[in-house]
């Protein structure tokens, strides 16, 4: 939990966001949501698909300026924070190799010194380093993913439903790792997490605190701060938490049940 | 897998046996000036190499093409990577682009000879001008197919621009700028001809222009395959491990 007083790495109030429809005029998809993340904290959005989860994530990671509101990043310096973002795909670049997919995001200061090789590393990818991202796994590709969001030292990590499409075992195993690793970044340069998903398990897991949102036009409904450690809560806790969370009789979370 | 490569190659060899053959054919049964036979149309070749007329003008012909399709691939690449990425862009430059595409080549080069004069920079500039267009289109359709979802993986991490553009869009231009390189050598090749047949005063053109005026077509026909025969070897040795080595990712997946 972040120090009380520290400035947060994140403040977002977006008053409103509009897209245009398909069918002319436009759809409302955010409307008056407003929230922090504190340094070295993880919060998960969590809410209905097609709410506008994707979209907020698009407006905090600066690839999308076109709303109504604020957006800043307090504790940062003026270039803004560094972002590691994992994002539904992997997003490698097909014609590099998993080594240079990482080297690439890092600044030319720091490259060629080892650090996309053992981020690389820490993912289990040794071997893999010098292969192309079509000739590995899925779930290789996505650990690549992995690595070149921690290669950068990230203050605030960007997840949007990094796991979605993958088989329940894989998407378990990778969780695990996301959550030692977060676990084992260094305590003067803390990693925030901003974490999208649908997944309430995922959500239970890796975040501090989970903000619910509404259906379009999203804002948030309620907040539910996790107990106990992340990356120390074990399946059956997750499983309890998330028992006593539907049991809970806000409609919100009736609608989830 | 090598077995088949040598089946392919042992049929293109026949291929080209058999046109000779015909060709042979045809030239016995005309008995005309007009159509030499292979072994005669070979004895030109060499005796024209032996003379280093050929290496000359052929030498003169392939440089001109080499600055004009640089020329044309260079400036053709940065407008149509600008066209593609930017709307706005697009449509200003769009009745530009129309318009030179639809301009015949022998408009061009008149033009060019006539404001520039019978020099050397005119001629490459005209043939440039007539292949900038379709560098244009393709590459233009290259970057609207690029994937955005990479660029914006580019800028969440800040990636420059130089290295988005070297490592981002360049390799989904790839498989476009080898096709405009494909289609543009032998535009350039044949426009290159015509300029050079209408104001130059050596290259191949202006030796087919002498020729046709001669009625050599036994020189004609000698020039015309030994400039067939670089085209080839231009592709064979440049296009092809260029493709293959920009395309080796892909091969790795086929590996998989």
């Amino acid at each position: 939990m972040p120090a009380a007083g520290a400035s947060p790495v994140l403040t977002l109030d977006i008053r409103e966001k509009r897209f245009a429809s398909t069918a002319g005029g436009e759809v409302v998809a955010i409307r008056d949501l407003a929230f922090h993340v504190g340094r070295g904290e993880s919060v998960a959005l969590f809410g209905p698909s097609g709410c506008g989860k994707t979209t907020t994530l698009n407006i905090v990671a600066g690839l999308d300026r076109r709303f109504e509101g604020t957006l800043a990043f307090p504790a940062s310096a003026a270039g803004g924070p560094a972002l590691g973002c994992v994002f539904q795909e992997p997003r490698l670049l097909p014609w590099r190799t998993l080594e240079r997919n990482v080297e690439l995001v890092l600044p030319p200061a720091r490259r060629g010194t080892g650090i996309a090789a053992g981020w690389l590393e820490r993912m289990g990818l040794a071997e893999a380093a010098g292969r192309f991202p079509e000739a590995v796994s899925v779930g290789m590709q996505r650990r690549a993913a992995l690595a070149r969001a921690f290669a950068v030292e990230p203050e605030l990590l960007l997840l949007d439903e990094p796991f979605v499409s993958l088989d329940q075992a894989l998407a378990a195993r990778l969780r695990r790792l996301l959550a030692e690793t977060l676990g084992r970044t260094p305590d003067d340069r803390p990693c925030a997490v901003l974490l999208v998903t649908h997944d309430l398990r995922e959500a239970i897991e890796l975040a501090d605190r989970i903000l619910f949102l509404s259906p379009a036009p999203a804002r948030v409904l309620t907040e539910v701060v996790v107990p106990g450690r992340r990356g120390e809560r074990g399946e059956r806790e997750i499983e309890a938490f998330r028992r006593a969370l539907l049991d809970r009789a806000e409609p919100v979370f009736r609608a989830i049940g | 897998m090598a077995a088949r490569r040598k089946g392919a190659a042992g049929r293109y060899g026949l291929g080209i046996l058999l046109l000779l053959g015909l060709w042979a054919v045809a030239a016995q049964l005309a008995d005309s000036p007009t159509l030499p036979g292979p072994a005669a149309v070979a004895a030109a070749i060499v005796s024209e190499s032996a003379g280093g007329q050929l290496p000359y003008h052929l030498g003169m012909t392939l440089w001109r093409v080499a600055a004009a399709f640089l020329l044309a691939l260079s400036i053709g690449t940065a407008i149509g990577v600008v066209m593609g990425r930017s709307r706005p862009l697009d449509d200003l430059l769009g009745p530009w682009l129309l318009l030179t595409l639809n301009v015949p080549a022998l408009v061009v080069i008149i033009l060019a000879y006539v404001w520039m004069g019978l020099t050397e920079a005119a001629a490459i500039t005209a043939v440039s001008i007539n292949k900038i267009p379709n560098v244009v289109v393709t590459v233009r359709q290259g970057a609207l197919a690029a994937d955005e979802k990479l660029f914006d993986m580019a800028r969440v991490y800040r990636m420059g621009r130089y290295e988005t553009l070297r490592h981002v869009l360049i390799p989904q231009l790839q498989p476009y700028l080898l096709a405009a390189s494909r289609t543009g050598l032998s535009l350039i090749w044949k426009i290159v001809l015509v300029v050079e047949l209408l104001g130059r005063s050596d290259g191949v053109g202006f030796q087919m222009h002498l020729f046709f005026q001669l009625f050599d077509i036994t020189r004609l026909l000698a020039y015309t395959l030994a400039f067939v025969a670089v085209a080839q070897l231009i592709e064979m040795a440049v296009l092809v491990p260029v493709e293959t080595h920009a395309g080796r990712w892909r091969v790795a997946r086929s590996d998989a």
